[in-house]
């Protein structure tokens, strides 16, 4: 039962710039939240700065009303899992794991009984004598996970724990570490760059871009109502088309679509799968490249001025390089002034 | 189809050579001496000797002030390497990891002491040792062979510590451990092979320190290698000192086997940023 509280946070590092600016956030007890965003937005430092590994310049933290923002990571009930798992490689798995409980003065048959159980729980039953080294990276990142759950943290921090595993591992991984924290119920905060990582695994989404808030939602909002054009733009392929809104029309090139907004710039967002293509005698654009996906095909077309955009169709089988079509958006939003202006 | 000629492996001649010269260079001399301390009859143009014996290893082990520096050389060796160890790590530990004013200037002063000729700060540092009441005593020569193992106890165990991954440290942090506890249980053991190596060649560079034990101990202090020296200048007896010379050998030998053991390999080489 535990609720992490972030107000107003920033942290300042030597240069002057804010790697994490004015950030706030709630998280509810159980939830699991993604802070996703490119390298360099802050969610790495945010996260430290949870776990306690950074001070922030000004702002509060504060786990179940306690507040921690000033604690040094040993006195807080947070437990971190690191991208390049830091396992003690002078130390056996299960040494590892009963490091902290030691720490803690429990006696040694319950630490026996308790890193056999969480050892269980990761899929690494019996696998205490031997030495991190000798074990998979998969296993490895499992024993490091271990380590943070045996302490029964509060608070569950996840610093890119998969980064340096290859796709296959990392999918099956990302699924287990799903599992557990839904079975133990623990609150978790979860780096990561990858948007696969983040909608497949988030309850909420916070995408961060230099060190602010861009949006905080459930995977799928984001994904199909984004906010600001940059998370239009990070979170899956988006076609991003700037243009002129006059009378209520947006033009881009041959490009024209009814968009009842006031006149001026506006940068027009419209999903590869919701823009449709039909062969026209007037084209609006061209078809520069036809991929097969199998399951789908991925078009990419030219408007006049050479401005790319992509379109998803179901038989790409029907359309030829250079050959001119009409573009019929389903669904699109408008941005100006990074704002959110119009959904249709 | 083309046909695949399998490419022989050409015989690097001039690696043979060369690989030759170096072994005939170190082991050339080693042999002579091994052979001069078994000898009891060597004649011109004899190249074998003319009589094998272990005459002179009876004689040589019989000299009460062949123990006496065998002695004083283990215990100059131990106090130096421990004194060494318990000033060099600390400061080892802040160079790696803190930043202070002055810490580059410092780290590299550390080299300094071997960047000019050694003979030269050695007679000034005995002007110095003079008017201290400080030559021909025990911990005269102590202190003399303490500045020789500043590099080795200082640049190496900085390597070591900033070698480790601050992960670890924060990984130990983050389960509870206290500064303090990160150090003992974490910074250290990931060290330690790396601070073991350093150790070890402090002791074993202190047991064949020569210039600095003669100009400071003598008269008073007289170690193995300066015993040694006294024999080959003052007696013309060969034997003497080659006896000494093969037993000079057993130390090294046996720090080699133990960090051969201990340490494998790798560790030498991190230590040296390798």
């Amino acid at each position: 039962m535990s609720v992490l509280h972030i107000a107003d946070v920033t942290k300042t590092f030597s240069g002057g710039t804010n790697a994490v600016d004015s950030f706030s956030l709630d998280v509810a007890d159980g939830e699991l939240v993604c802070l996703l965003g490119p390298s360099g937005s802050g969610k790495s430092t945010l996260l430290r700065m949870v776990g306690g590994f950074e001070q922030p310049n000004s702002g509060r933290i504060t786990i179940d009303g306690e507040e921690v923002t000033h604690l040094p990571p040993e006195r807080r009930p947070t437990g971190m899992v690191f991208q390049s798992h830091a396992l003690w490689t002078h130390m056996n798995v299960f040494k590892n794991l009963a490091f902290g409980l030691k720490l803690r003065r429990m006696p040694a048959a319950q630490i026996r009984e308790k890193v056999e159980a969480v050892l269980e729980l990761v899929g690494l039953a019996g696998y205490g004598d031997r030495m991190t080294t000798q074990l998979s990276g998969g296993q490895q990142q499992r024993v490091a996970l271990a380590r943070s759950l045996v302490l029964e943290p509060k608070i569950l921090l996840l610093d890119e724990p998969f980064a340096s595993l290859d796709q296959h591992l990392r999918e099956r991984l990302r699924e287990e570490v799903r599992d557990i924290q839904q079975r133990l119920k623990i609150t978790t905060l979860f780096v990561t760059h990858g948007q696969d990582e983040a909608l497949s695994m988030a309850d909420r989404i916070v995408v961060m871009a230099n060190g602010k808030t861009e949006q905080i939602d459930r995977p799928d909002v984001v994904y199909r109502d984004p906010k600001t054009p940059f998370v239009a733009g990070f979170i899956g392929t988006m076609n991003l088309i700037e243009g002129e809104v006059s009378n209520g029309i947006f033009v881009r090139s041959a490009l024209t679509v009814p968009l009842p907004i006031a006149d001026g710039p506006a940068t027009l967002a419209i999903r590869p799968e919701a823009l449709d293509l039909s062969a026209s005698d007037i084209p609006k654009a061209s078809v520069h490249r036809v991929t097969d996906y199998g399951s789908h095909g991925l078009v990419d077309l030219d408007l006049a001025d050479g401005t790319r955009v992509k379109s998803m169709v179901a038989h790409p089988d029907m359309l030829r390089a250079g050959q001119g079509v009409d573009l019929l958006p389903r669904a699109f939003a408008a941005y100006r002034n990074n704002q959110q202006i119009y959904r249709s | 189809m083309t046909t695949l000629v399998p490419v022989r492996s050409r015989i690097d001649w001039l690696g043979i050579v060369f690989a030759a010269l170096l072994s005939l260079a170190i082991v050339g001399p080693l042999v002579v001496v091994g052979t001069w301390a078994f000898t009891e009859v060597w004649r011109y143009p004899n190249i074998i000797p003319q009589q094998f014996g272990f005459r002179f290893w009876g004689q040589t082990l019989g000299r009460a002030d062949v123990w006496n520096a065998l002695v004083l050389s283990l215990q100059l060796s131990t106090v130096v390497t421990l004194l060494s160890a318990v000033i060099c790590l600390p400061a080892a530990y802040a160079f790696a990891r803190m930043s202070f004013p002055g810490r580059n200037i410092l780290f590299f002063s550390f080299l300094a002491g071997h960047a000019f000729p050694k003979f030269g700060l050695l007679v000034a540092i005995a002007a110095i040792f003079l008017q201290l009441n400080l030559i021909g005593t025990f911990w005269g020569v102590v202190l003399i062979q303490l500045v020789g193992t500043l590099m080795f106890m200082i640049w190496i165990p900085v390597a070591a510590f900033q070698a480790v991954d601050r992960r670890m440290e924060e990984a130990a942090r983050d389960v509870g451990a206290s500064p303090f506890r990160v150090f003992w249980s974490i910074t250290l053991p990931q060290a330690g092979p790396t601070i073991a190596a350093a150790v070890l060649l402090s002791f074993v560079g202190t047991f064949y320190e020569t210039e600095g034990a003669w100009l400071i101990g003598a008269p008073g202090i007289r170690t193995m290698p300066v015993l040694m020296i006294s024999y080959i200048n003052n007696q013309m007896v060969i034997q003497y000192g080659a006896v000494l010379s093969v037993l000079l050998w057993v130390p090294s030998f046996i720090a080699l086997m133990f960090a051969r053991r201990v340490i494998g390999g790798g560790a030498f080489a991190r230590g040296f940023g390798g």
